[in-house]
């Protein structure tokens, strides 16, 4: 059989290997105890049932998601800048970083809520805290790998630092700055999910996928719960694959992980 | 009266911090036009001599006069060529011979001629969109040259540019250089390994001497330019190899 026919068949058969196993163990179980693995089907009629609340709720976490993602790279890359300048302010700084990372946000975020109030505020302040760190420490090593010898080359042609920065660091950090984007745009829903668990229950605009998970786990409202899941899963596929596109569309020409792209 | 010297090394001597000297009792001039290769075994302090002239690094003692200027007040009307390409990888073959340009902040309207000249007398005028990873080892010296060549110096500063290609691909780009140079007017100091491509580019080959490096002997080179490829086969090509090889293995023997 064909390679490129077996890479489209192999994934889907395991794909629906995995839903022929899920129903297995669902009719598996006995009858009162089905409700700990909806069947396929319930959770797709979650999906229509509740469809106008979690499309209402996947919008405010996008929302959430894309403000704290934006932010931390914002914010990150002009950190970035600043813990390139020298070894000295890294060593400085990143033991703080890594307290920043180690503490689980989940633990924070009831604080955060009365720091910055409830809502789309608190939700876009835990998704910055859990993006920030993959793309400031991505970010900040790319600006400090560049090529010596191209160093050399510039300051051969007498460049001014703000030039070494922009047509030099600035570009040949790209691939670290798009393996921290990678990441952090895995990150950025679960963190918008985390915080509208904790904060987004008093928002206004009628919270988002995490307020959605409180709900339908105290009504036991399982099949929605397993819906509310695979849409969390989605939203994250989406953020992923904008961020692949666009380092494929800024990378392609250039950088050796495209190199098949075109000869 | 003879032409003022382009670059003069007068008792120059170089060590880097509190190190052993790299550099010492340099003395020699030359005269605008003069092609120099400078050749000598591993750690005579070459490419420290080529630093020098680049003001990428000062002098420790003695003076160096450049244009009857210092080094860094030369900067301008410098280039080099690395051993390395150094292109950037992100930018295409026209966006790299830019580079030079951009960074003096000269206008492209301004700068656009002499950038596609350049490229055209390196033969790449039809690859000004390809990027670096799209060409050979060949095409990308051809570019970094082509990158320094736009700035249109009076000293072009070449550290084994041609060190890492095959002997066939070196002994093309060593007769193309020469025919630009032709065209151009600019004094070369070229570092090299290769006594055979020292001969065939030169008008003089500095030997050095290593620990510390300092002037062992000077050859001046009296064929006539223009070179070509049927230069190689010429009795007196051989013989100014031969002796110039005899001289390098006078200062280092054979490991």
């Amino acid at each position: 059989m064909p390679r490129r026919l077996l890479q489209v068949l192999l994934p889907a058969a395991i794909g629906a290997l995995v839903i022929a196993l899920w129903y297995g163990v669902h009719t598996w179980l006995t009858e009162d105890m089905r409700f700990l693995l909806p069947a396929p089907g319930a959770v797709l009629a979650a999906f229509r049932d509740h469809g106008s609340e979690l499309a209402r709720a996947t919008l405010n976490t996008t929302e959430g998601a894309l403000l704290g993602f934006i932010l931390a790279v914002a914010i990150s890359f002009a950190f970035a800048l600043g813990l390139s300048l020298s070894p000295l302010v890294r060593v400085s700084f990143y033991p703080y970083l890594m307290i920043l990372q180690m503490t689980p946000v989940i633990v924070f975020a009831p604080i955060l809520v009365l720091w910055v109030g409830a809502g789309i505020k608190s939700v876009v302040v835990i998704t910055f805290l859990i993006c920030f760190f993959p793309l400031v420490v991505n970010t900040t090593q790319g600006l400090i790998s560049t090529d010596r010898n191209l160093v050399e080359l510039f300051r051969m042609y007498r460049a001014r630092r703000l030039q070494e920065l922009w047509l030099l660091r600035v570009p040949s950090a790209l691939p670290y700055f798009f393996t921290g984007l990678r990441i952090a745009a895995t990150l950025a829903p679960i963190g918008a999910l985390v915080g509208d668990y904790t904060a987004g229950s008093s928002a206004g605009n009628g919270g988002g996928l995490g307020f959605q998970t409180i709900i339908y786990s105290s009504r036991a409202q399982y099949p929605a719960l397993f819906a509310t899941a695979m849409v969390t899963c989605a939203l994250g596929f989406v953020f992923v694959a904008v961020v692949v596109s666009l380092s494929w569309l800024v990378l392609r020409h250039w950088h050796d992980s495209y190199d098949r792209a075109d000869g | 009266m003879p032409a003022p010297p382009i670059v003069e090394f007068q008792d120059v001597a170089k060590r880097y911090g509190g190190g052993p000297l790299v550099l010492d009792r340099i003395t020699f001039r030359s005269k605008p036009g003069d092609f120099t290769s400078i050749i000598g075994p591993s750690g005579c302090g070459k490419s420290t001599l080529l630093r020098l002239i680049a003001g990428l690094s000062p002098v420790s003692a003695g003076t160096l006069t450049i244009g009857g200027g210092t080094a860094e007040s030369a900067a301008t009307e410098l280039a080099f060529v690395f051993q390395d390409p150094t292109l950037l990888p992100w930018l295409n073959v026209a966006g790299n011979v830019r580079l030079p340009h951009r960074l003096r902040g000269v206008p492209q309207a301004q700068g656009a001629a002499a950038q596609e000249q350049a490229l055209a007398l390196v033969g790449l005028a039809g690859h000004a969109r390809f990027y670096p990873r799209q060409l050979s080892g060949g095409q990308k010296m051809r570019v970094s040259l082509a990158r320094a060549l736009t700035l249109s110096p009076s000293i072009l500063l070449l550290d084994e540019p041609f060190g890492a290609l095959d002997e066939m691909t070196r002994e093309r780009l060593n007769e193309e250089l020469l025919a630009i140079r032709q065209q151009q007017a600019w004094s070369a100091f070229f570092v090299t390994h290769s006594v055979a491509e020292a001969v065939f580019l030169s008008t003089r080959i500095i030997v050095l001497a290593p620990h510390p490096g300092r002037i062992h002997a000077e050859v001046t080179v009296d064929l006539p330019y223009p070179r070509t490829a049927e230069t190689r086969f010429t009795r007196r090509y051989q013989d100014l190899v031969t002796d110039t090889s005899r001289l390098l293995h006078s200062v280092a023997p054979a490991a």
